[in-house]
């Protein structure tokens, strides 16, 4: 992966940026130290590293302002990190640039369930979200793998999904308002606990920019109250197509479960090795989750069996009890561990339109022939964002690379048949260059004047989202 | 006279050989007034992609949202965000476009729950005031490739561009529909039944205020309505004894009558679109001395008819949030931004439409 070559006069400045970013800053804020700032290196994208200039670790909104002022003043790159959980690497340092963390900001500044809102600090990890809400029957609906982990920063900065979106949205329809620091570090609020922000859709354009429009220091979200209750079911096909055919049955009888989780042969077998979770030996496996009161539940799973059963299920399992349901969950939670036990994989984002699925993963097969890679697929059915996990060696010479040129050849086949290069996990440093397969020249154009009105010295994580060849230019105007 | 562009091509061109300002509408029912020369999406029509299982559906801008409606419906599905009609309101006529709605981010009750028409909005296709033909997002449901310029188009009123696609997300139609009504409640009363209501795990799909009723509607599979109708009644019973209207048919015709603020149609005034957090309405409403207030999204939402000369944002005080002047002409339309979002809008409407050509000086 090409980035940038570091600029040589930043780099011989470093004691001066230094300097002037610890004056603005608390005690032990600014992480300069060579052997320190390799904590910096990578995010979840872990194939690409380079250990920043420095690091620095705010505490709000004014000392954001501050350092994002001192390096426009001093024309130095700056990368936005919220937990570094990124599969995409959109937060990967370049040698001169200053990773700006939000970690040290992880305040819950306000809770009103009369409006069903809450506000945070943007380094709030997700889960803690709702765990400061849960007590009081609420929840944040957006639930991405890495929830545990992942800051409500970065969950904005790519527009996070999770695997219940079908029936809650992603992070874009669950945001209310931003405080947002620009690179030259004035502040704008957009938005807030009232629902329709005025004048342009500010907020939907931040969501999902990658960090590259302002640093997101406070969000108020919406919380949901948490349903009376939830429960699985899991259905096991001999064939792709059936269970594809299933999911759009589903969907068009009128319910709307809450995820539709889809497994693969591959990822079968590797997930029961691992977790023994009891799933059924068979080509494809959906795992379908409705909520509500205990008779709301059985009347929408008894639909949902229904169509099920004209489908000629090789296994149809019901959750009757919570460890049931938990059960059903175990082998779709460890799919991830259970692939990595295999080999290094790398794990894919695209989005299909859902009736391309048997096509798709027909091909995805041929691909992995074509490439002698394995390749298990996971992924959201009801919304047509598939994670091809693809294995590989990373120890083995020219493996990366391979594995690399067959994600990319998936990923086009997703834009080929009416979708998308990324679904949730953004386009970072990983999909830079696949973006003029989804974009002509012109589109990409609009993209990049709206990053020179926000950023024009194109300062805030440059190398990102676009191909540096299209972004060149800009950059170069630093 | 208007231009009628028949496709994207034509929209382009349209648009590029314009020698000034110019006004973009649909069928030009939701009362849009600039100066300039007419340029209607109206025929730019059709659906050119319907998918029932995997919730999808395209269409040209110019296309009637009665149409997409209809073929929906022929489906059992429906576009979640409950657009309101604008034309008892307004007095204006013309088939309602898809693009107008899309245009102005036209939401009604179910907004509450289901979002609004940005948030079921997955992709647009538009025409900038260069003449370039742009498009962003796509025919998927989950897609963050790029910049989201899908809902930065969606309430743009065509500043940024002619939009000449739409595609959105849809959902299934429901079985059935209810209401819970308390009557007699006062504003503040109101507005705190639906902050219990909308923080119930009822699924509550509206909740609104007027004429001292006070109506939450549950929509589903029959049981479950009748289920979660009952409980919400006596959820709510410290706020009095709630009524359950359980007549589809009736209920249907109430939540369009709120939608399209159809109180206000007969009588003479400004109306105002106030949006607010909930529980600030009462407080907002106490200080505008209205001739008649509505609340939609548990009070998030303020309809206010007002006399001609009165300015409703002098008015909300240090109330976070913002007014709109949906009829009446004695006010900009759009509350004007503050700080640095002022620049940032201006510097951006200059990239996409860079000759101030399209609805100039709509949006402020």
């Amino acid at each position: 992966m090409e980035m940038p070559t570091p600029d040589a006069a930043i780099l011989a400045k470093k004691a001066q940026i230094v300097a002037r970013l610890q004056s603005v800053l608390p005690n032990g804020a600014v992480i300069s130290d060579a052997a320190q700032t390799k904590a910096y290196e990578c995010d979840a994208l872990s194939a690409y590293r380079c250990p920043p200039l420095c690091a620095v670790l705010p505490t709000d909104t004014a000392e954001v302002s501050a350092v994002l002022k001192i390096c426009h003043d001093m024309g130095v790159p700056v990368v936005p990190r919220g937990a570094g959980t990124s599969l995409a690497g959109g937060a990967l340092p370049t040698a001169d640039s200053v990773i700006l963390g939000v970690a040290r900001m992880s305040d819950v500044l306000e809770t009103d369930y009369d409006n069903r809102i809450i506000r945070v600090q943007s380094g709030r990890t997700n889960l803690s979200v709702t765990g400061a809400v849960e007590e009081e029957g609420f929840f944040y609906a957006p639930d991405p793998s890495s929830q545990l982990a992942c800051a409500i920063a970065g969950n904005i900065a790519m527009n996070s999904g999770g695997a219940h979106c079908l029936k809650y949205g992603v992070t874009t329809n669950n945001l209310l308002g931003v405080v947002m620091v620009l690179m030259d570090g004035s502040v704008v609020e957009v938005g807030g606990a009232h629902l329709d922000a005025g004048g342009l859709d500010f907020l939907g354009l931040i969501c999902g920019s990658e960090g590259q429009l302002g640093v997101v220091t406070e969000a108020t979200l919406k919380i949901l109250p948490k349903p009376e209750g939830a429960r699985p079911v899991l259905i096991g096909f001999d064939s792709n197509e059936v269970a594809g055919a299933c999911v759009s049955d589903i969907i068009k009888a009128g319910v709307l479960p809450v995820a539709i989780e889809f497994m693969d042969r591959p990822c079968i077998e590797a997930t029961e090795a691992f977790a023994h979770a009891g799933y059924p030996e068979c080509e494809a496996l959906l795992i379908v989750e409705v909520e509500g009161s205990d008779a709301e539940i059985d009347a929408q799973l008894k639909v949902i069996t229904g169509i099920a059963r004209r489908h000629k299920p090789v296994e149809l399992r019901e959750s009757k009890s919570e460890e049931e349901s938990a059960k059903i969950w175990l082998g779709r939670k460890s799919a991830f561990g259970a692939m990595g036990q295999i080999n290094d994989y790398m794990c894919l984002d695209g989005t299909i339109p859902v009736t391309e699925l048997p096509y798709v993963l027909r091909r995805i097969g041929e691909l992995s022939i074509e490439y002698g890679l394995g390749v298990g697929n996971v992924f959201h059915a009801g919304d047509g964002n598939m994670h091809p996990l693809i294995l590989y060696d990373a120890n083995k010479p020219g493996d990366l690379e391979k594995c690399e040129a067959f994600g990319a050849d998936v990923l086009r086949l997703c834009v080929e048949v009416g979708g998308c290069l990324t679904g949730e996990h953004g386009v970072g440093v990983e999909k830079r260059d696949l973006m003029v397969d989804q974009f002509n020249a012109v589109d990409l154009e609009a993209q990049l004047r709206v990053k020179d009105v926000f950023d024009p010295k194109w300062l805030l994580n440059p190398a990102k989202v676009f191909p540096l060849d299209a972004s060149v230019s800009r950059r170069a105007g630093q | 006279m208007s231009m009628k562009p028949r496709d994207e091509a034509q929209l382009s061109e349209a648009i590029a050989m314009a020698k000034g300002p110019l006004r973009i509408v649909g069928n030009g029912s939701r009362g849009v007034h600039c100066e300039g020369e007419e340029l209607s999406t109206s025929a730019m029509c059709g659906i050119s992609l319907y998918e029932p299982g995997a919730l999808t559906i395209v269409a040209a801008a110019g296309t009637p949202l009665a149409e997409i409606e209809a073929v929906l419906a022929a489906e059992n599905q429906r576009l979640p965000f409950e657009p309101m009609d604008h034309r008892g309101l307004l007095g204006t006529n013309g088939a309602p476009t898809i693009g107008g709605v899309v245009a102005a981010n036209i939401s009604g009750p179910r907004r509450v729950q289901a979002g609004a028409c940005r948030d079921s909005l997955i992709g647009v296709r538009f025409v900038d005031g260069r003449g370039d033909i742009l498009k962003n997002g796509g025919r998927v449901m989950k897609n963050v490739t790029g910049y989201d310029l899908v809902k930065l188009m969606a309430g743009a009123h065509g500043t940024l561009g002619v939009i000449s696609e739409v595609a959105f997300k849809v959902l299934p139609d429901v079985e059935t529909s209810a209401s819970v009504v308390l009557h007699g409640l006062s504003n503040v009363q109101a507005v705190a039944a639906m902050a219990v209501a909308l923080g119930s795990a009822y699924e509550v799909s509206g909740a609104a205020y007027d004429s001292g009723r006070t109506l939450l509607r549950l929509e589903g599979f029959t049981e479950s309505v009748a289920y979660r109708a009952t409980r919400l009644q006596a959820l709510l019973a410290p706020f009095g004894e709630a009524e359950i209207e359980a007549d589809p048919v009736k209920v249907s015709e109430v939540w369009q009558g709120l939608r399209d603020v159809v109180p206000f149609h007969e009588i003479q005034g400004n109306v105002w679109r106030i949006s607010v957090k909930p529980t600030d309405a009462p407080q907002v409403v106490a200080g505008l001395g209205a001739d008649a207030t509505m609340l939609d999204w548990g009070g998030g939402l303020i309809w206010a008819l007002m006399s001609q000369g009165v300015d409703v944002r002098a008015k909300m005080g240090a109330v976070r949030g913002h007014a709109t002047l949906v009829r009446g002409t004695d006010f900009a339309r759009f509350q004007p931004e503050v700080g640095p979002l002022v620049s940032i809008t201006a510097r951006l409407r200059a990239q996409f439409d860079p000759r101030g050509i399209l609805n100039a000086g709509l949006m402020g």
